[in-house]
């Protein structure tokens, strides 16, 4: 570890924080129906639609509304996936996906998870890219901020009924956010060497290797967008390890930017909505820390190196193996935990490959629940659900009720909150446990000892947590993984989104206290470590076990020299 | 309840799937192959007519008269094209550890004995990684510059001449590209 990589982890954490002011007091303008610089063509989106801007829904309407679109736009990646062969912009004939692989695929893309169980440069046209995966990156990500605007929405005042319009935030959010950022980015990573272009592969003829075909294609679009919408669905198989998605240290430095902002900006523009700014900086500043412990964690196991390729002679400047040398140890590493803190799952070297115990800190990233600062969207009110278990346990150390923000924090609120967290746990756990004592799963991985377990523990945390980032070494595309993780994608989106739109209708409905001498206070540090606490204990805790089998275990036996 | 919805759930999925997978993508990259065409085409290099390559992409050399790129986990060939990956072999792996041993005696045995840069005994993410470190390339120098029969102080002055700096120190590696070092080999004047 050095002083230059710890300079370089300062340098992202300050434009990434620095953005997130002014982008989330443009945001809170977005939701709230402010911002209107391409109102025709939002008009003419309604008119076409048929929606009445003016709806206002309560939760069951906005949550059937996000489920319905959610499916029909699942329905149409999986036949597009099918039928690729037919559709245009596939060059190279390549063929329709499998039923089970479609399914996989379409359930990763539709829950902004962006697991890849196939082989992009093999297995999808640039057509299925642009039409379906590379919409459905905006799409899931602008229902995950909606989602995020719509439980904002329910402490904005007392007795409210409705939590917004879901079409109208949709759409808000994909025209004003999401698609300029989308081409600005995208314009920044062409002039750094990213193709677009619509081709799918040009002949070359190497030096020493002859004649050999060069996957090309339309790469920087879908590059923006799958890091600023923290998708994380690479358009060639090795992500943004490639040097088209990420051409230089530079675009790298951009990337890992853009996959932070929007998480980061949320909690600002709650802070605008609510009209209480500390209240989302200290969301924020809870987020920032966690994230900035993981990343320079990482960067120390990594920077260490692996102590038996040292012994073997190998200089000690750190563990390179799956990692790319114009970016270096720190900023890879960086991009990696920054990836899993958000459910991006973008990644720029291969974790698989990554020291035990520079690996454990993006898997248990993703366990903490997605919050540092997590989806664009989900990370948000996932944080809320924590900052209601918070001050739930700070009125339990107390004796008073809790309140978050003038609203009174009942059992009805705190049962659904603890659904939505054991949701998850359990398909995790149970999910990577099953697969491990069926011959299908053990078939599947790649690494022998407990590595062989972080892989298939990583696999079900990543798709349950819909972050899409992989111990890639495992053998994905089986009957078994395919249904399973894709099931667990849907289950970990829906099953815990659904709970906390009604968390969010509840709290709406309730009318706003003042505040009291009484009332426990939400912001300063004192929450903010309260909020750590509560994340780490509640989110990690209980998956410790498990994670002691793996990457624990294995750092031990690395260092005793054992090998598998 | 679900009636209602129909209409406006389907309908934004079809608009939005206009905009952002037919119309934004045709101006964007017309414009892109307007403006920026070298880059939009994948920063090709060109020599005697015939594409060569990529500037952004690493092949495969082998032989004591080019320099020599990273290990690549990509299979037929390291260096395949068009495929990307890493090995994936996690760190306590036994097939990771005999790789190293043996690109690690490899190495000793064509550069002589020294320090054996991480980078040169480690596959990279994409297995199409295009640089070398700085100090992998300067340990290979003489030996290039002894197959090629040129002086090792022209080869090293070619090597730091093309090498990429970290910016500030914090942006980035000291690097080489392998690709056009090796192409700027073939124009140097013999010694």
């Amino acid at each position: 570890m050095t002083i230059d990589g710890l300079l370089y982890i300062a340098l992202l954490f300050a434009l990434v924080l620095g953005a997130a002011f002014p982008l989330g007091s443009y945001m809170a303008a977005i939701f709230e129906g402010r911002v209107a610089w391409l109102r025709p063509l939002e008009m003419g989106f309604y008119r076409l639609a048929g929606i009445n801007e003016a709806r206002q829904m309560g939760w069951q309407s906005y949550a059937i509304a996000l489920l319905l679109l959610s499916v029909i736009h699942f329905g149409l990646l999986y036949a597009i996936l099918r039928l690729q062969y037919y559709l245009p912009f596939n060059p190279l004939h390549i063929a329709g996906m499998s039923p089970r692989l479609a399914f996989n695929t379409a359930a990763s893309f539709s829950t902004n998870t962006n697991w890849q169980a196939y082989v992009p440069e093999q297995q999808i046209s640039n057509g299925a890219q642009m039409l379906g995966l590379c919409v459905h990156m905006f799409l899931s990500a602008a229902a995950g901020i909606a989602a995020a605007a719509a439980v904002m929405r329910a402490f904005t005042g007392g007795g409210l009924k409705t939590l917004g319009n879901f079409y109208t935030d949709l759409t808000r959010i994909t025209l004003y956010l999401l698609i300029p950022g989308a081409l600005i980015a995208a314009t920044l990573l062409v002039l750094a060497g990213a193709p677009q272009t619509f081709a799918q592969a040009v002949q070359l003829h190497t030096l020493q290797s002859g004649a050999q075909p060069l996957a090309i294609g339309p790469v920087a679009f879908q590059e923006a967008i799958k890091e600023l919408g923290t998708n994380g669905g690479g358009f060639f198989n090795a992500n943004s390890a490639h040097p088209f998605e990420n051409p230089s240290a530079w675009t790298n430095l951009l990337e890992n930017w853009l996959l932070l902002v929007i998480g980061f900006a949320l909690p600002i523009a709650f802070g605008h909505m609510v009209k209480d700014k500390l209240q989302g900086r200290t969301l924020m500043a809870a987020m920032a820390i966690i994230l900035a412990l993981g990343c320079v964690g990482a960067y120390a196991a990594e920077a260490a190196g692996n102590p038996q390729q040292i012994a073997a002679g190998v200089q000690a400047n750190g563990n390179w193996e799956g990692k790319e040398m114009r970016f270096g140890i720190a900023a890879s590493t960086t991009f990696n935990v920054s990836a899993t803190g958000t459910s991006t799952g973008a990644v720029d070297s291969f974790t698989d490959s990554y020291t035990p115990l520079g690996g454990e800190v993006p898997l248990f990233l993703m366990q903490l629940g997605e919050v540092t600062p997590g989806g664009v969207g989900s990370g948000f009110y996932t944080v809320i659900v924590f900052a209601l278990l918070s001050v739930f346990v700070a009125g339990l150390m107390v004796g008073r009720t809790p309140e978050y923000l003038g609203k009174k924090v009942q059992a009805k609120e705190i049962k659904l909150a603890m659904l939505g967290v054991l949701i998850l746990t359990f398909f995790i756990l149970a999910g990577a446990g099953f697969s491990l004592v069926t011959p299908s799963g053990v078939a599947s991985l790649a690494n022998g000892g407990p590595h062989g377990l972080s892989e298939m523990l990583y696999g079900w945390t990543s798709a349950t947590e819909n972050n899409g980032s992989a111990f890639a070494g495992l053998s994905a595309d089986t009957p078994l993984l395919d249904y399973g993780l894709g099931a667990a994608m849907l289950f970990g989106r829906f099953a815990f989104m659904v709970p906390v739109l009604a968390i969010a209708g509840s709290l709406a409905a309730k009318p706003k206290l003042a505040e009291s001498a009484g009332t426990f206070p939400t912001t300063g540090p004192l929450f903010t470590f309260l909020l750590i606490g509560v994340i780490i204990i509640l989110g990690g805790l209980q998956f410790m076990p498990a994670d002691t089998l793996g990457p624990i275990a294995e750092h031990f036996l690395l260092y005793a020299g054992k090998s598998f | 309840m679900i009636l209602r919805e129909l209409r406006p759930a389907f309908s934004l999925v079809v608009l939005f799937t206009l905009l952002i997978g037919f119309i934004l993508p045709g101006i964007f990259t017309g414009a892109m192959q307007a403006v920026l065409p070298w880059q939009a085409n994948g920063s090709l290099i060109r020599q005697n007519g015939q594409t060569i390559g990529s500037a952004l992409i690493g092949q495969n050399f082998e032989g004591p008269q080019y320099f020599i790129p990273r290990p690549s986990a990509l299979s037929p060939r390291p260096y395949t094209q068009d495929t990307s990956g890493a090995s994936n072999l996690g760190p306590t792996n036994k097939t990771l550890l005999a790789n190293v041993k043996q690109r690690v005696a490899a190495y000793l045995k064509a550069y002589g004995p020294g320090p054996v840069p991480a980078d040169a005994v480690t596959a990279s993410g994409s297995g199409l990684d295009p640089d070398i470190s700085l100090e992998n390339a300067l340990r290979q120098a003489p030996a290039v510059a002894n197959a090629r029969h040129l002086s090792a102080v022209t080869v090293i002055a070619l090597v730091e001449n093309m090498a990429h700096h970290p910016f500030l120190g914090i942006i980035g590696t000291a690097h080489v590209n392998v690709l056009k070092l090796n192409l700027a080999l073939e124009h140097l004047p013999a010694s």
